[in-house]
């Protein structure tokens, strides 16, 4: 790239911008956005993201249901959410103007594809006047630029098909919003090169859309401004960027290396969960085994086989898959095998909103079973959390030999940060000791092994793998007597176990860290509590609400089954506790039933994040409230 | 594992101290012992066995054996075989399922292992009636059953087992019968033998809810006229003195035929290692249910690449060709930058 071209003006320096890129799905502006992304992370700004798109593969052309999204903010600041509303909106066609102008902030930047403001596109869209024409954008700035036939007339002369190369119109645009906020090119089309170097005249033609697109903004006076998100000042290190799912993946495949055992997943595919699937199946070079089930029954079946075999078993879903492993997990949770389950939130019931986010699964983990079924449930509150968060949950399945849920949701899954990659000596061992020999003797002296003798501290049972001489016993779903495992109906022993099995998972609670205070610790008027995902979006807000003069205190739980032990006392020490989440209430649920305190739920469940600003609003109101 | 001599065992070795607790009378008492007197002589070690069962009454079969066991939930114990032989090539995992649990709640996982070719022996004792839920039809019960919930009688087709099992190109598939134990041992020794996944059907007495199913064809003194037994490389045939046999022809596929009227040179040569399983097919469509002349023994045993195996040879082509994995490099292997 040959910077010939001098801008009028210097950059303006902004400390942080929010675009966001909406088009067609078959626009490909999920990986317009995806690049944005890498390059500014490269760059040094801390950033986030919000893939939005919807569940139709291709929903016809032009429509308000085909429209696909993707929300980026970079910041030269640590920052924790994609930001509440656009400064700028990249829409490549009427519907996409259309569905999207209203989450727009007031006086943002709109770019537009003239080309794509026809008759018929805006009809489709349900235009009925040329909104670039009759006043609808009065307030914003907007630049309307013929992607379309500059990308065509940058590309043809390649001799690319017209219809080829007007495909390369989102690079096109790429170019112009990578000239705007001044990011650096190479990385792109480095990235261009490798990517298609199967397909040379692709790679050509949108490296040459892209150099048109970025010269487009140098030359044309179109643009006032041209700005500067300069790196932020993040924590010395090496830095990824990732998204929730691979973060999740790379956890897992950590807990296998950190345990020595092999990972196994069974899994079946479903949206949002599916990528953890492709990740691992890539990497059978650390041993992973990797099954695409039948069904989702399968997935966790083999699963749990396989954890039976001293595998370290896993499998990973989505709501409508985890109420079909159920009965699975309570048969898991009966022979106290360790297993990881791993739900990817999306909006429910039923099919619901397949690609889009909700924490509407909390008390399916914490209840979704028949019996006294407890499980212990963790949720990740950012995409590289999920990193750690699988290898605690790893942590907790084996010392404690039972199934975990692990919550994670749409968003964190496909959303990215910049993650400073933990050193990998530090991580913990997770090294696991297995049943060897007999350790009950009978009152003939003979030493046979029971599968449910329990560790006296942690009340785990041994784990004996078949393949160990003399250790041979058979365990089952149906109730089991205490320390011999054998199969009993006695009302006495069905008592005693059930309680066993409460207070094994009970007592996690002494091995995981106290709930965490941050903010106004000692003098808040108010506490906020979350969970999972919503940790961003919270953090924001509080900020916010404490610049405004108000004294706010957070806690944000990883462990929703078993609580942290000093939570009651955390919530108590409050005139005011409020509860975000994305659906109905379910942890303020839970608290008041725990703690007996007036938790207040703040709910949304549209299928998008929070932002900071209606969360702020939300905080505001309750401070309003006396307590 | 070093040592390499077997220990020698008997049936005793390979009996758990656990009450047999079927119904007195009851079919599953005698496969359990051709089980238990075949173990000793397949030259394996009690704690490399692992028998998985599902939900039903054949399903408490893994606490009778001394080995390993699990005793999981209906109809999902393919797919937990499934897990377990994956992740471990060195165990013998038999599975042990019914009629119902194997071809109505586990239908789907039975095929799924089936084509798979899970390294697995399954027996599928077949009984045709839900037993431990006290007598409702099955998916293998005849059309007209009645029973608690079909009091006007049931209006299912039923399935044939060995048809489903061949029909999802399983590589063996036999059926024998709780009243010959000398014929289950000798196709569980085959079924075992076989490198894949292996379905036997056995048909099975429920003497509580479905006496004498079977009895037509497999009493003592009806065995004769009314099983076909199938060996490899034999022409099939059957009845006194072999006098009625089964032949193919273009226009009504495999069907029953007195010897003295086509001919010995006519009759059909059993070849269980045909891989095209429409021969196999045809044969397990020779009767449409146990009152007529019924084929037992081993209608098919292919060689196809196990799973396993292929998940095995995989794994070491990706560990020979890239190193075994290495977590730092796994961490860096996206685009990274330095901070301070």
């Amino acid at each position: 790239m040959t910077n010939t071209a001098v801008p009028a003006t210097a950059p303006e320096v902004v400390d942080r911008v929010i675009i966001r890129f909406a088009g067609d799905s078959g626009d490909g502006m999920q990986l317009t956005g995806d690049r944005f992304t890498t390059s500014s992370a490269l760059y040094g700004n801390d950033l986030a993201t919000l893939p939005d798109f919807p569940a139709e593969i291709r929903a016809p052309a032009g429509t308000l249901a085909g429209v696909s999204a993707f929300q980026v903010q970079i910041s030269d600041h640590d920052i924790t959410t994609p930001g509440d509303a656009p400064d700028v909106l990249v829409a490549m066609n009427p519907a996409a103007l259309h569905s999207q102008i209203g989450r727009v902030a007031p006086r943002a930047t709109v770019i537009v594809n003239g080309d794509a403001f026809d008759d018929r596109s805006l009809a489709k869209a349900g235009y009925s006047t040329n909104p670039l024409r009759d006043g609808t954008l009065d307030g914003f700035t907007v630049y309307e630029v013929p992607m379309t036939s500059l990308t065509r007339g940058a590309v043809e002369p390649l001799g690319v098909k017209t219809r080829d190369a007007e495909r390369s119109k989102n690079f096109f645009a790429l170019g112009l919003v990578s000239w705007m906020y001044t990011r650096p090119v190479d990385p792109t089309l480095e990235w261009i090169d490798k990517r298609f170097a199967t397909k040379p005249t692709v790679a050509e033609a949108n490296t040459v859309a892209f150099k048109a697109g970025h010269a487009f903004g140098e030359t044309a006076e179109l643009f006032a401004h041209r700005y500067e998100v300069h790196p932020a000042k993040l924590p010395a290190g090496t830095y990824t960027n990732v998204t929730g799912n691979t973060a999740l993946a790379w956890g897992l495949v950590a807990a296998s290396q950190l345990s020595g055992l092999p990972l196994f997943l069974g899994s079946y595919p479903i949206t949002p969960a599916s990528d953890i699937l492709h990740e691992l199946s890539r990497h059978k070079n650390f041993g992973v085994r990797t099954l695409q089930a039948e069904d989702e029954i399968a997935g966790i079946g083999a699963a749990l086989g396989a954890a039976y075999g001293g595998h370290l078993g896993v499998t990973t879903t989505s709501g409508p898959g985890m109420a079909l492993k159920s009965e699975t997990m309570g048969l898991a949770l009966n022979l106290e095998l360790p297993l990881l389950i791993i739900d990817i939130q999306r909006g429910g019931p039923s099919t619901g909103l397949p690609t889009k986010t909700e924490q509407a699964d909390l008390l399916m983990a914490l209840y979704g079973r028949h019996g006294e079924s407890p499980l212990p449930v963790l949720a990740a509150r950012s995409p590289s959390h999920c990193f750690e968060l699988a290898i605690e949950a790893a942590r907790i399945a084996l010392t404690w030999r039972t199934p975990v849920i692990l919550l994670s949701d749409g968003y964190l899954a496909n959303g990215t940060e910049p993650w400073r990659l933990p050193d990998v000596a530090s991580l913990p061992d997770l090294h696991v000791e297995f049943a060897t020999e007999p350790n009950h003797m009978n009152p003939d002296g003979s030493e046979v092994f029971w599968p449910y003798e329990r560790d006296p501290d942690t009340l785990a049972r041994p784990w004996a793998l078949p393949g160990t001489p003399d250790l041979m016993h058979r365990i089952g779903g149906l109730e089991k007597e205490e320390g011999s495992g054998n199969v009993s109906y006695d009302p006495a022993n069905h008592e005693r176990m059930v309680r066993i099995r409460a207070a094994k998972i009970a007592g996690i609670a002494d091995h995981i860290p106290e709930a965490e205070v941050t903010g106004d610790v000692d003098d808040a008027e108010l506490v906020v509590v979350g969970w999972g995902s919503t940790w961003g979006a919270i953090d924001g807000a509080a900020s916010r609400v404490r610049r405004s003069g108000h004294r706010v205190a957070q806690v944000h739980l990883t462990h929703l089954n078993p609580l942290p032990r000093n939570l009651g006392d955390v919530l108590r020490r409050y005139p005011r506790v409020v509860v975000p989440e994305l659906n109905l209430g379910q942890l303020s649920r839970e608290l008041r039933a725990e703690y007996l305190v007036d938790a207040r739920s703040v709910t949304r469940v549209r299928g998008l994040p929070f932002t900071a600003a209606e969360l702020e609003l939300a905080i505001l109101d309750h401070l309003e409230v006396a307590p | 594992m070093s040592d390499t001599v077997i220990p020698v065992t008997t049936r005793k070795d390979w009996s758990s101290d656990q009450e047999v607790r079927w119904c007195p009378g009851c079919g599953d008492y005698s496969i359990l012992a051709a089980v238990q007197l075949l173990m000793p002589d397949l030259g394996i070690r009690r704690e490399d066995v692992v028998f998985v069962s599902g939900i039903g009454c054949a399903a408490r079969f893994p606490y009778y054996m001394n080995t390993y066991g699990m005793h999981t939930i209906h109809g999902r114990a393919p797919a937990i075989a499934t897990g377990l032989a994956m992740a471990r090539p060195d165990l013998h995992v038999w599975v042990v399922s019914g009629d119902g649990d194997a071809l109505s709640i586990g239908g789907n996982h039975l095929i799924h292992a089936l084509r798979r070719n899970i390294n697995i022996t399954l027996l599928l004792f077949n009984n045709q009636i839900y037993g431990l839920t006290k007598g409702q039809y099955s998916p293998t019960s005849e059309v007209g059953k009645v029973t608690k919930s079909t009091p006007f009688g049931s209006l299912d087709h039923p399935f044939n087992p060995v048809s489903v099992a061949i029909g999802a190109e399983a590589t063996f598939v036999a059926r024998t019968h709780d009243m010959d134990r000398k014929h289950m041992m000798e196709v569980f020794r085959r079924a075992f033998e076989h490198r894949g996944s292996s379905l036997v059907e056995v048909y099975q007495n429920c003497n509580v809810f479905n006496d004498g199913a079977f009895g037509e064809i497999t009493a003592k003194q009806n065995r004769d006229e009314m099983l076909i037994p199938l060996r490899h490389g034999e022409p099939i045939r059957f009845g006194a003195e072999g006098s009625r046999g089964v032949v193919i022809d273009g226009q009504r596929g495999a069907h029953i035929v007195d010897v003295a009227d086509v001919g010995e040179d006519a009759l059909l040569v059993h070849d269980e290692t045909r891989s095209d399983p429409s021969v196999a097919f045809m044969l397990s469509r020779l009767a449409r249910g146990p009152h007529e002349p019924t084929p037992v023994g081993i209608f098919r045993a292919v060689e196809r690449p196990e799973y396993g195996e292929g998940v095995s040879r995989q794994l070491a082509v990706a560990q020979k060709e890239r190193g075994p994995g290495d977590l730092e490099t796994l961490l860096r292997s996206g685009a990274t930058w330095e901070v301070g």
